[in-house]
């Protein structure tokens, strides 16, 4: 956001720099401290983007070949998460598919961080017929269940990964709308509001220097909150075979392709994407939690 | 009361309204040409505008809406390709099974998620407490399809305690005459215990797949929400009356609680009916959700957007639901309305 520094400005100056690092770590390791879980979950954040970043060469195997180890072995020495029906290796796959997730997830979220955010807070400031249109319009998402939504969406759209990132995004919209809506509502009221209209700034001039950076702590939440649910829904989506399509590494289609060799006990096939899968959702959950407490103190249930 | 019910009901008409605008957009919206998806990879140009002009699709965007709306009221909600069935009659069919699993799933979740967060809020820093925390924060982690496998897995495979999980009842047993369509009441109406039992077998890792998901929204909003009414200064008054700590958490705290719980109960059915898709298919469930499921595959688009069209009236209905009970629950919300 390249709008924050100008927002300091209108703030009393902040200590010199060391202090303000010193203290900022000492709240960190009093969060993390206080909850070790909250330093677990940042464990794990590191290395699912180390993963997908690095993952294609971290993978020890080619996620796409097949007949890299014999059909349906069990985890062992040389597969460690075992293979599948054909032959593919596992854990590369699973490895491989964590930037494809993520990516979407990123994607989606960001999508409607930008826009909901943009329309929240234009619809917050200005109110009249924009804030009824933009309120109408989330209303109107939030009047169906939301993953059937992003179903419908995805199958009139086309069946592509484009419109997997479309439709999550679409539905995750009226969150970031209504945070904002909400938060610009009360702080445009607010006395630097107030006074950086009278220093003869402009009305989109106090929007986005003034109001826009001070609703980025509760946005952010709302993302970290956010995040773990884009993922489930992607993955979700592309478990009833919408969006990715094999042979693409991907968390949801891996556990769709172990789904049928549960029942003849082949578990590992499914067992592993999911898992992770699972995992990835758990670390983004906590993140948020913890996120919260520290920005959001009063939201703490 | 009735007014109450009324003006409710009224206040449903504007979200009643957008999901028909929504669902007649993802009509229009289909990939390439809906006419010459129609008339079929061979149809001539003629074949295709002829298929044009019997879906209307040759007139203004305003008319074709009118005739979508004028559709719908008339109960068709077109033809199911692969069927051939009317997509509203096959949807009727599979309703019954969806709903009998949503509500089972409903039922089990608050069964356990309401104690669970009264507990939690009674005794903070309690074992109890860390219990709800941890339900909480890894029951919403949990993918649906994934939980529903992994329950299959060791129930059936495993320890060889559940049935196979494939649909409502196992071949042997015929289903019960149809009074609700719902297994569990129409084999009791028959007396026949035996069905009753083989399709609560069937029934119950479906159901507890959709519980896991929506407890932990459930029981973190009772814990907030008793934890707050509990530090209220009625409450305290209620406590320094002498009154018995019992009377105090039901009658005083509890019922107050409760309405934040309410209100959390329509992102709740939101979740459930979402997550009711994915157990449906993992469990071969045969729902609307593996209806819609089987006519995405084929690309078959009406079934579909009947689907959705169904799930979100469904919805909404649920939601004014809600309302209703809101207003009974608490009587202020009566004389606001």
């Amino acid at each position: 956001m390249a709008s924050s520094t100008p927002a300091l400005v209108s703030r009393p100056e902040p200590p010199p720099g060391p202090g303000l690092l010193l203290r900022q770590w000492r709240v960190l390791r009093y969060v993390v401290g206080e909850n070790p879980l909250s330093a677990m979950a940042a464990g794990l954040f590191v290395g699912f983007v180390l993963l997908a970043l690095f993952g294609p060469w971290l993978a020890p195997f080619d996620p796409l070949a097949s007949h890299v180890g014999e059909p349906l072995s069990p985890p062992s020495a040389a597969h460690w998460f075992g293979t599948d029906a054909l032959g593919r290796d596992i854990l590369s796959r699973v490895i491989v598919a964590t930037r494809l997730d993520l990516g979407i997830a990123v994607a989606a979220v960001a999508l409607s961080f930008v826009i909901g955010g943009l329309m929240g807070a234009f619809a917050g400031y200005f109110g009249g017929w924009f804030d009824r249109a933009s309120t109408r319009i989330s209303d109107t998402i939030m009047a169906f269940p939301l993953f059937v939504l992003a179903m419908g969406i995805v199958a009139a759209m086309g069946n592509t990964v484009a419109n997997i990132v479309l439709a999550t995004a679409i539905i995750n919209l009226p969150f970031y709308l209504r945070v904002a809506r909400a938060e610009v509502r009360v702080l445009r009221e607010a006395g630097f509001v107030e006074a950086a209209r009278l220093a003869g700034n402009g009305e989109m001039r106090v929007l986005f220097h003034h109001l826009i950076p001070n609703i980025m702590p509760p946005m952010m939440v709302q993302i970290s909150l956010n995040m773990g649910w884009a993922i489930l829904n992607a993955a979700g989506l592309s478990f009833i075979g919408l969006g990715v399509r094999p042979p693409e590494a991907e968390w949801g289609i891996m556990v769709a392709e172990g789904a049928q060799y549960i029942v003849s006990g082949e578990w590992w096939i499914a067992l592993f994407p999911g898992l992770v899968l699972m995992l990835a959702v758990f670390c983004f959950n906590l993140l948020g939690d913890s996120l919260r407490d520290l920005i959001d103190p009063r939201r703490r249930t | 009361m009735i007014q109450a019910i009324l003006k409710r009901l009224l206040g449903a008409v504007p979200a009643l309204i957008g999901v028909i605008i929504v669902t007649f957009i993802l009509t229009r919206a289909l990939p390439g040409d809906p006419a010459a998806y129609f008339a079929g990879a061979s149809g001539s140009q003629e074949a295709i505008e002829e298929v044009r002009v019997k879906l209307g699709l040759d007139r203004s965007l305003p008319e074709q809406f009118f005739f979508y709306v004028r559709d719908l009221a008339r109960g068709d909600w077109g033809s199911s390709l692969t069927t051939g069935q009317p997509v509203l009659t096959e949807i009727g069919e599979r309703l019954p099974a969806s709903l009998e699993l949503t509500l089972v799933g409903l039922i089990l979740a608050v069964v356990v998620a309401i104690p669970l967060g009264v507990l939690a809020a009674t005794r903070p820093g309690s074992w109890v407490d860390h219990l709800c925390r941890g339900i909480t924060t890894a029951g919403v982690s949990l993918p649906t399809f994934f939980t529903g496998l992994l329950l299959a897995y060791i129930f059936y495979f495993l320890l060889g305690w559940a049935p196979s999980p494939l649909g409502r009842l196992d071949p042997y047993t015929s289903a019960p005459d149809f009074v609700t369509g719902f297994y569990l009441i129409d084999s009791l109406i028959a007396r026949d215990l035996e069905t009753f039992r083989a399709a609560a077998a069937q029934l119950v890792l479906p159901a507890v797949t959709l519980a896991l998901f929506v407890l932990a929204p459930l029981a973190r909003m009772t814990r907030a929400s008793m934890l707050g009414v509990l530090s209220a200064d009625f409450v305290r008054t209620a406590r320094a009356s002498g009154l018995h700590p019992l009377t105090v958490l039901f009658t005083y705290a509890f019922r107050n609680a409760l309405l934040p719980v309410l209100t959390t109960l329509g992102m709740v059915f939101s979740f459930l009916l979402g997550s009711n898709v994915l157990v449906e298919k993992v469990f071969a469930w045969p729902g609307i959700g593996s209806f819609a499921i089987e006519a995405l595959v084929a690309s078959d688009y009406a079934p579909v957007q009947g689907f959705v069209l169904a799930m979100a009236l469904l919805y909404v209905l649920l939601n004014l639901m809600i309302d209703i009970a809101y207003g009974l629950v608490d009587p202020r919300a009566r004389l606001q309305a």
